[in-house]
């Protein structure tokens, strides 16, 4: 859902990782462009204004840190104000003593207020609560046949009279005291904001049955407005949170940035769905990480971290930069590139994924994968360490022994061959213009930007910093994240079904990607980006 | 060199609709919509009369309020930054907003606007023209003809015909039209078909009711209500039936009554949704079996709606070849600016306009009206 916010401030962070120095125009243009990603995601002109002041003023306070590049900085301070904006703490919900907790729910007109109720009752149901729906919709034709509906669907007891939705909600109130239900969740008719007399009519509603949680209900779709809706209401009935509804669809949600930074009240529920059941808790603390793509960057790399055999990871790292690559050393990287899991879930967790990707990421097949093993499973320690003693009768027996053919062992040989050789080269020092694994440099647009994240050794470092982990002890799995930041099967994602073994072979031009950094010493972009 | 710039101030663009008949913000419409009562409305009397776009605009916003601060002052970046905002405000969207802007910048520069007033009035003018006229806005920028406000000159180069706002009734003997009401969940689609069908049958059209939305709870009843009201037929299917089957039977039993218009209403969905985009799609296609003709395909937009707006219209239309916008609920304080990005990307023309929770509070659209209140 807010994939559109973080692809674009991703697209901006990688140009900036590319830079070696931050200058004042490098800085503006890169505010400009944060200023104008917030507001195609409906993220109110006020609040994106003030956002990117803040952004500027943590960038110009900002000393600066020897494991970041002034890029990361920039998007460090995005970060740290996003976080600041969304804020941290998520609404802790409580219940009333004596019962029932009351829940008075607002809204504009077709934001979903209805919806939205009966889901809140399967919730709180599901919590091992017992509430009661109270229809004071009393405008909508057939809005309280719609509760009631729901409400048959959820198994909550909908009540509703056709009298005033004041006397209505007061009667509900009685009713689920009178059935000792322990929530009570009032539905009250859409309004347009501006509407004095229906902003009355639910003021004393709420002043009639004086909830303990009022909760607006907002449509993730809605512009600007959402800031003049949000405030009129929070100014007639003191919100405590909000309802961000229709998240399921492409809009980015930048409503929740400004209903957040306008009213100050953060969200509390989100509905993801239109079934009963797509609605949860919404975490406030999380948006931030989701809306920059970052956050997931710094699961992954904790999960690197947890599943990578450092001894492993620093011997390989070792032999690479001796220039030598066998099979063992490829099958190795496998094992741990297995450890963190399926491919597609690793996949997902990374920046710069465009949707396109993200999609290709479910269909990513781990058996591929498994077939490149299958086949240096099926040489012998010594083919594997010296590959050039396999000859055709070999050939055939590999490709038997893995369930491969003799073309899928070929290919396999030859992309290792000449990785071999890059490897060797980049031992050299020798620049490496023109590869195919050259995308893994920082800078790069889309899946570049995704290798230049991973494949940097000092990107890595700075991501580790910004999780708060800036202790630099991470060369060798940096070496390793180097290598498996291309994964195989994007490769064969991006160019529509490589064969395994080609896809396999992208792996170590990944990983001497990493080593020609660590040769480098500092990142710098390559020219032809 | 533009023709005559567009009267200095809003309320003299356009309708001709006398000022007086303005009134303070926010009254009239409470009164029209006692809150209660609009439920048992059936017994009401419908002869509340029609209210013009800019009387229910100018009740709720002070039009202009927003650029007056601009007038008789310079340009300066401080002008431009403002008009920026504003536009941005209204929803319009930052690409729209940009070209908007970079037309005016170019005229400034070259002299031809100059000063705060001319610039307000000459970004009203972009508006409305892009607004009323049918090509792609910024294809013919700069020559941009002035039509409609008896200003256009008759050696214009380039002349752009007027959009039409006019639902498209093809008045032939055994063909039932089928206008069809699309959009995302909550705009208020069915609203909009009831408040339609009211329309079409004081127009004296023979006007049955589809009840294809089968998937949100009670929302036949709601249609049913307001075919009562209305006095027009209604088919309903089974909750969670097949709309598509709805849409059918309707047509048929239009045709077998007599009936040469269906309203057609459908679930909300979200564009994203693939299958139910799917489902759309068939229930055009059942609709445009003989008898049926499809003649109107609408697409319901909440004013509310931000930059997702251009993606739903764009997405719809490719689905289902959305032949108009109807804009609700501009009667808060949203103003609606995505249908002036829809217009320039997708030539997609605003028909109607929600200005209320009334049952004759959908009007035909009025660029000039609209202009005013975007900019207030």
């Amino acid at each position: 859902m807010f994939d559109a916010l973080s692809d674009r401030l991703e697209r901006i962070a990688g140009r900036l990782r590319s830079r070696g120095r931050l200058s004042d125009a490098d800085l503006d243009e890169a505010l400009r462009e944060i200023r104008v990603a917030l507001l195609e995601a409906d993220v109110e002109v006020g609040v994106a204004r003030s956002f990117v002041q803040g952004v500027r003023e943590r960038c110009a306070g900002e000393v600066l840190s020897k494991s970041l590049t002034p890029g990361q900085q920039v998007v460090k301070a995005v970060h740290e104000e996003l976080v600041a904006v969304l804020g941290g703490e998520t609404l802790k919900l409580t219940y009333a003593s004596p019962p029932p907790t009351v829940v008075l729910l607002a809204g504009l007109q077709g934001s979903g207020k209805t919806t939205a109720a009966a889901k809140l009752a399967r919730w709180w149901k599901q919590q091992g609560r017992h509430p009661l729906l109270v229809g004071a919709d009393l405008q909508r034709p057939a809005a309280v046949e719609q509760l009631r509906v729901l409400g048959r669907q959820v198994g909550v007891t909908v009540f509703s009279e056709s009298t005033d939705p004041v006397s209505v909600a007061r009667a509900g109130l009685e009713e689920a005291r009178r059935l000792g239900r322990d929530i009570c969740i009032i539905d009250t008719a859409g309004r347009l904001a501006i509407d004095a007399e229906l902003m009355d009519e639910v003021r004393r509603v709420s002043d009639a049955v004086k909830p303990h949680y009022t909760l607006l209900v907002i449509d993730a779709m809605i512009g600007q407005d959402a800031v003049a809706t949000a405030r009129a209401f929070h100014d007639t009935l003191e919100l405590d949170g909000i309802i961000l509804t229709k998240l399921d669809g492409d809009a980015r949600g930048g409503a929740a940035l400004s209903v957040k930074g306008v009213v100050g009240r953060p969200i509390v529920f989100a509905s993801t769905g239109e079934k009963l059941g797509d609605f949860d808790l919404f975490h406030p603390d999380r948006m931030a990480d989701r809306i920059l793509g970052m956050g997931d960057v710094l699961s992954l790399i904790e999960q690197a971290e947890r599943a990578m055999d450092k001894a492993s990871v620093a011997r390989s790292a070792s032999r690479l930069m001796e220039g030598r690559f066998t099979l063992d050393d490829f099958l190795d990287q496998l094992q741990q590139v297995k450890k963190l899991g399926s491919l597609g879930g690793v996949m997902k967790l990374l920046p710069g994924m465009t949707k396109e990707l993200r999609t290709a990421a479910d269909q990513i097949d781990d058996r591929e994968l498994a077939r490149v093993e299958a086949i240096m499973r099926s040489m012998t320690p010594g083919e594997r360490t010296d590959p050039s003693v396999i000859d055709g009768s070999r050939r055939v027996r590999i490709a038997r022994g893995s369930g491969t053919s003799t073309q899928d062992v070929n290919q396999l040989l030859k992309q290792h061959r000449e990785m071999q050789k890059l490897v060797k080269a980049m031992a050299n020092g020798n620049g490496m213009p023109g590869m195919p694994g050259l995308g893994g440099l920082p800078g790069g647009k889309g899946l570049g930007g995704l290798g230049g994240l991973l494949g940097g050794r000092k990107q890595l470092a700075a991501l580790r910093a910004l999780g708060g982990d800036a202790e630099n002890d991470g060369d060798g799995l940096a070496g390793l994240l180097g290598g498996t930041g291309r994964l195989p099967s994007l490769d064969a994602v991006a160019t529509g079904g490589r064969s395994p073994s080609q896809s396999a072979a992208r792996v170590q031009h990944g990983a001497k990607g990493k080593n020609k950094k660590k040769k480098g010493g500092r990142v710098t972009p390559p020219k032809d980006r | 060199m533009r023709p005559a710039p567009p009267s200095p101030a809003p309320q003299e663009i356009g309708t001709g609709a006398a000022p007086e008949v303005e009134a303070p913000a926010g009254e009239a419409l409470v009164a029209e919509v006692p809150v209660a009562e609009a439920f048992v409305e059936v017994e009401r009397p419908v002869e509340v009369a029609a209210a013009t776009f800019r009387e229910r605009l100018g009740r709720t916003r002070g039009v202009f309020a927003g650029l007056r601060s601009l007038r008789g002052k310079g340009v300066d970046p401080a002008t431009w930054d403002e008009l920026e905002e504003s536009l941005l405000r209204a929803d319009v969207g930052v690409a729209t907003t940009d070209a908007l802007l970079a037309d005016l910048r170019r005229r400034v520069w070259q002299k031809e606007v100059t000063g705060g007033d001319q610039l307000v009035e000459a970004l009203e003018g972009d508006l409305v023209d892009l607004l009323s006229l049918d090509r792609r806005w910024g294809a013919a920028a700069g020559a941009a003809p002035v039509l409609g406000r008896g200003s256009a000159s008759a050696d214009e180069v380039e002349v752009a015909a007027p959009i039409s706002r006019d639902l498209r009734f093809d008045d032939e003997e055994g063909v039932v039209n089928v206008w069809l009401f699309v959009g995302v969940n909550g705009v208020g689609k069915t609203t909009t078909v009831g408040k339609v069908a009211r329309q079409q049958v004081a127009m004296g059209r023979s006007v049955l009711l589809a009840a294809g939305d089968t998937f949100r709870a009670a929302a036949g009843e709601q249609l049913a209500m307001w075919a009562e009201r209305v006095g027009a037929g209604v088919v309903r299917g089974a909750e969670g039936g097949d709309p598509s089957a709805v849409v059918f039977d309707a047509v048929q039993r239009a045709a077998a009554r007599g009936n040469a218009l269906v309203l057609a209403d459908t679930a909300g969905r979200l564009h994203t949704k693939v299958n139910l985009v799917e489902e759309l799609k068939k229930i055009r296609r059942v609709a445009e079996r003989p008898p049926g003709r499809v003649t109107e395909v609408l697409l319901v937009l909440d004013a509310t709606t931000g930059q997702n707006g251009l993606v739903q219209a764009r997405q719809f239309t490719e689905a289902v070849e959305v032949t108009g916008v109807v804009l609700t609920k501009l009667d808060g304080t949203a103003k609606g600016g995505i249908v002036v990005a829809i217009q320039k990307e997708l030539g997609l023309p605003v028909k109607l306009v929600g200005l209320g929770e009334g049952p004759d509070d959908l009007v035909r659209f009025d660029p000039a009206d609209f202009v005013g209140a975007l900019l207030g």
